[in-house]
């Protein structure tokens, strides 16, 4: 810690950007003001459509296409006592860009794409370096490395020469606060850092970016949807809904006597470790609907000419679990654990090379999942249901709502006409959608309502087992909550079972009943779902719930 | 977290719906806009193209030429195959509206006549507008007979001097005194439809090659894949040439133009037929494609009903943009001598006729069949980019 800490770096006063338009402006953010200061962080929470980026976007004065309208960005040097305006800088002049990245530096959502895939980690640090700071191209890399090193990235000597696909997820933020770091900001921005990350790596680097800002002094501004990472890691929290500023305060002040209706509705969505799971303690029966033994999948890797096969990928490693009545089965991992491998097993889109997949039908009879011709009669996609991750991806956006709903009844022969209408009809009210909706078309939809519609869409065909792949992991945390709430209850209503497929620990111990962690395509440990999550066994579930953030900053444990 | 939407995006225009958090289990939102969100797929295609002005103008243009070669026997006042001796290398008339006589104006459309006079050292004709002599005109005028569509005969003409036999030459003459206007509404006819047949005859292969070789993949596009490489690697004018060589000198006009077309669109599948397959391939992935699967859909109905309509409007981009390529290649083939051969007019024949340089310093309208060729090729260019810019209106 330096001895500035706590002094003011950037006071923003009054800030509004809109985007222009042929019919008048659209206002993205309005009147907002807050203070950032050195050493501590600010974390700025909200769901989509808030406002968050373009508040960071503002900062730095690349709002394009939109207009900063009105306010004041004081960006203070406190050892000179100087400050600068920013707002009212050319956005593509000199004065500016002497800002950017040497006084202020950015890290993004997505580690993909904001490193340039053909030029090496080390070329896109030392351009930064080169570019504020005066130092030939050695002093630069040595700089670099220093900076590669201070991320914990291993052999730093070695890993600048690489390229970015090169480097894993983890390692290609880590790239980019090193690139971020190499002129020594006073304000580092990062958009959801850690958002696009398992939640394992997003503890690494939340831990990283804490250490760095201690070592460095700087201001970190933090912007996230995630309460448990605010709790995590802030000193101040700034809540935006709508565009606007609705609360401000020192973290606990904010988890602990919040204010504004929002930021409690907000804390109540952000369902933890800590939550009560929905406490339902329902018996489920003991009749198994799905039961797989021993799965194992391979894909190998493509045959090259003139090169011997290698190994492959081992997607799935003797996989046995089963799903019993009226039951919620968990099954969480992070990318790559081969979960989502599972769920195009059952719904028989591969043929795994050993192990079996049996689905009992509603009239007893044993289905073999990995027979391609089990699925030719339709029967077990009729009681066999999915419902999908992406709610802009799953809709067919050239069909009305009606013909997205009514399609399984109807290319099953079950109903058509006016009985299929007032069936679409019954379907939407039940997801909570009005039956008039039928007429649109899903473009018409916000994602949690177009998520409602595949949900009807499961139920049409009032089905025994629902597959649902992340199907939550697309959408806010109080919309969230919405559709879980929904499914628990056709859960009970319905008598379905459900296998839910998810990254979200929290999410699962709210919603399941029994989970299965899964790690390297192995299922590592099954339990029920608050065993699981407080009494974890096996040594990758201790990892993985450990890495869980808690929503209270009074349970710090993450970065402490 | 993406910026909020601005307010001229068509999403915005639709009415977006924002998640209502306050919403309890089982209630129905009270606030879902009921008014929005009913517009098909064509209708969010044509809205988007409506905005591209330079599309909608071409549009227009091109609907003009379209017109012209329908109707083209009625749109030409002189027969294109009549030879009029007096009349070689005649320089365009101007078109007058208002007669203006002793009497007062009048609405009376007219061209002025010719006095020829004789160069005595060289002995050449050279034709003098003569304003003393007024040509008028009428409209609907009954002269030289024609097939209306092929079928139906009829001698009506949108407009032709009083006199049938008065000249009328709104573009000049060529060399045989033959009405360039006229043979140029005809070109139009020829040229427009080589290209338009050429393309449905690419498009029903390339749509079923493409399509078989995306749906199902495997050994068959392996196949069909180096198949379009091998084709793509020919260089295209001494295929075209060799092919159109081959052609028997004694065909008629009709079959020498089937074959023609049928030369062009045995290249022309191939960039149709990846179009196709590039889409097939994406839309596999698709999870409301897999839905419908899980729907209990045939592949049948999966194709038709749910990766058909995404798809078409793709095509009709493809498809648009390659009718221009088209028209381009059999005007260079017929230009060449090898296409098309007179007495068929088509652009490329016309303007076989302009490949001397002493007749053009002569007649310089006899270009025009080429300044027509450049209109519709950029048209139809500015119509295609309209359409791929609104052919996925839900991409993001």
């Amino acid at each position: 810690m330096t001895a500035q800490t706590g002094k003011t770096v950037l006071e923003v006063r009054g800030l509004s950007v809109a985007f222009p338009g042929r019919k008048g402006e659209t206002t993205a953010i309005s009147n907002v003001s807050f203070d950032l200061n050195l050493g501590q962080t600010t974390c700025f929470v909200g769901e989509s459509g808030s406002g968050k980026s373009v508040t960071a976007r503002a900062v730095l004065n690349i709002v394009e296409p939109a207009v900063i309208k009105a306010g004041a960005i004081n960006l203070v040097d406190v050892e000179a006592g100087q400050r600068i305006e920013l707002s009212g800088l050319n956005p593509d002049g000199a004065e500016i860009r002497a800002v950017r990245g040497a006084r202020i530096a950015m890290i993004f959502q997505e580690p993909m794409s904001s490193l340039s895939p053909v030029h090496t980690i080390g070329e896109q640090i030392i351009e930064g370096i080169m570019l504020h700071q005066d130092v030939d191209t050695a002093t630069a890399r040595d700089r670099a490395i220093k900076a590669l090193r201070a991320v914990q990235i291993k052999n730093p000597e070695d890993a600048i020469d690489r390229y970015p696909f090169e480097y894993s997820g983890g390692m290609r933020q880590r790239a980019m606060i090193a690139m971020a770091l190499g002129c020594e900001p006073d304000i580092l921005i990062a958009d959801e850092p850690t958002t696009a990350l398992d939640v394992t790596t997003q503890a690494e680097i939340l831990k990283l970016l804490k250490g760095l800002q201690e070592s460095h002094g700087m201001a970190v501004m933090f912007i996230t949807h995630d309460m448990g990472v605010v709790a995590e890691i802030a000193d101040q929290v700034v809540v935006m809904l709508h565009g606007s500023v609705v609360e401000t305060g020192a973290v606990d002040q904010v988890f602990h006597a919040p204010v504004h209706a929002y930021t409690k509705k907000l804390l109540k969505a952000s369902m933890g470790l800590d939550e009560a799971a929905h406490g339902r303690g329902a018996a489920s029966s003991d009749e198994i609907l799905i039961e797989t033994h021993n799965l194992s999948l391979a894909f190998p890797s493509k045959k090259k000419l003139l090169r011997k096969p290698g190994s492959g990928v081992q997607a799935l490693d003797e996989v046995s679990v089963e799903l019993r009545r009226g039951e919620i089965l968990g099954i969480v991992g992070e990318s790559g654990s081969g979960k989502t491998t599972l769920a195009r097993v059952l719904m028989g889109r591969f043929q795994p090379q050993f192990g079996e997949a049996i689905y009992h039908t509603r009239d007893g009879v044993a289905k073999d999942l990995n027979d391609p011709a089990t699925f030719r009669d339709g029967q077990v996609y009729r009681e066999m249901r999915m419902i999908f991750q992406d709610p802009y991806g799953s809709l067919n956006p050239r069909m009305t709502v009606q013909q997205i709903i009514g399609e399984p009844l109807l290319v099953n022969g079950l109903l058509k006409g006016a009985a299929l209408r007032d069936r679409v009809g019954e379907l939407l009210e039940r997801v909570g959608l009005p039956a008039s909706a039928m007429e649109r078309y899903p473009h018409a939809f916000s994602g949690g309502q177009r998520q409602r519609i595949g949900i009807a869409r499961a139920i049409a065909l009032d089905p025994r087992v629902i597959i649902a792949d992340e199907a939550t992991s697309a959408l806010d945390g109080s919309i969230r909550a919405q559709i879980l709430d929904l499914l628990l209850d056709l859960r009970s209503e319905l008598d379905l079972s459900i296998l839910f497929i998810a990254h979200d620990i929290g999410v699962v111990r709210y919603f399941c009943d029994r989970v299965a962690v899964m790690h390297k395509g192995r299922v590592v440990e099954t339990g029920t779902a608050v065993q699981i999550c407080d009494a974890p066994q096996d040594p990758y579930t201790q990892r993985l719930i450990s890495a869980v953030p808690i929503p209270d900053p009074r349970k710090r444990h993450l970065v402490a | 977290m993406t910026l909020t939407t601005p307010a001229n995006s068509p999403d915005a225009r639709i009415g977006q719906v924002r998640d209502t958090p306050e919403l309890a289990v089982g209630e129905i939102d009270p606030r879902i806009d009921l008014t929005h969100g009913t517009e098909s797929q064509w209708q969010l295609i044509r809205r988007r193209f409506s905005k591209h002005r330079l599309a909608v103008v071409s549009l227009w243009i091109l609907s003009l030429f379209v017109f012209v070669a329908i109707f083209a026997g009625f749109v030409a006042p002189n027969d294109p195959g009549n030879v009029k001796a007096r009349y070689t290398y005649a320089p365009p008339q101007a078109l007058h509206f208002i007669d203006k006589t002793d009497e007062g104006w009048a609405f009376r459309p007219h061209v002025y006549g010719y006095t020829v006079e004789i160069e005595p050292e060289a002995l050449r004709r050279t034709f003098v507008i003569d304003e003393d002599k007024k040509i008028y005109l009428t409209f609907f005028k009954r002269s030289w007979e024609y097939k209306l569509f092929g079928l139906i005969p009829t001698d009506i003409h949108l407009i032709g001097p009083e006199r049938s036999r008065d000249p009328f030459y709104l573009f000049g003459a060529d060399r045989l005194g033959r009405d360039m206007f006229s043979r140029l509404v005809y070109g139009t006819q020829i040229s427009l439809s080589v290209g338009l047949v050429g393309v449905i005859m690419s498009l029903v292969l390339g749509v079923i090659i493409g399509g078989a070789a995306g749906y199902f993949g495997g050994w068959f596009d392996a196949v069909t894949q180096r198949a379009i490489e091998f084709l793509r690697s020919l260089p295209t004018i001494p295929l075209w040439m060799g092919l159109a060589a081959a052609m028997p000198s004694d065909w008629s006009p009709l079959q020498t133009y089937f074959a023609i077309t049928l030369i062009l669109s045995f290249l022309g599948w191939t960039e149709l037929a990846r179009v196709v397959r590039g889409r097939f391939l994406a839309l596999n992935g698709e999870d409301y494609v897999a839905a419908a699967r899980y729907d209990g859909c045939s592949h049948l109905r999966v194709i038709v009903r749910h990766m058909v309509p995404a798809f078409t409007s793709h095509i009709i981009t493809a498809a648009s943009l390659a009718v221009p390529a088209m028209i381009l290649a059999e005007t260079a083939l017929s230009f060449l001598g090898l296409g098309l051969q007179a007495p068929v007019i088509s652009w490329g024949v016309l303007l076989q006729e302009a490949q001397n340089i002493r007749t053009l310093a002569t007649a310089p309208w006899l270009l025009l069949p080429g300044a027509a060729i450049v209109i519709a090729v950029l048209a139809m260019n500015f119509i295609g980019d309209g359409l791929r810019d609104a052919a996925d209106p839900y991409a993001k």
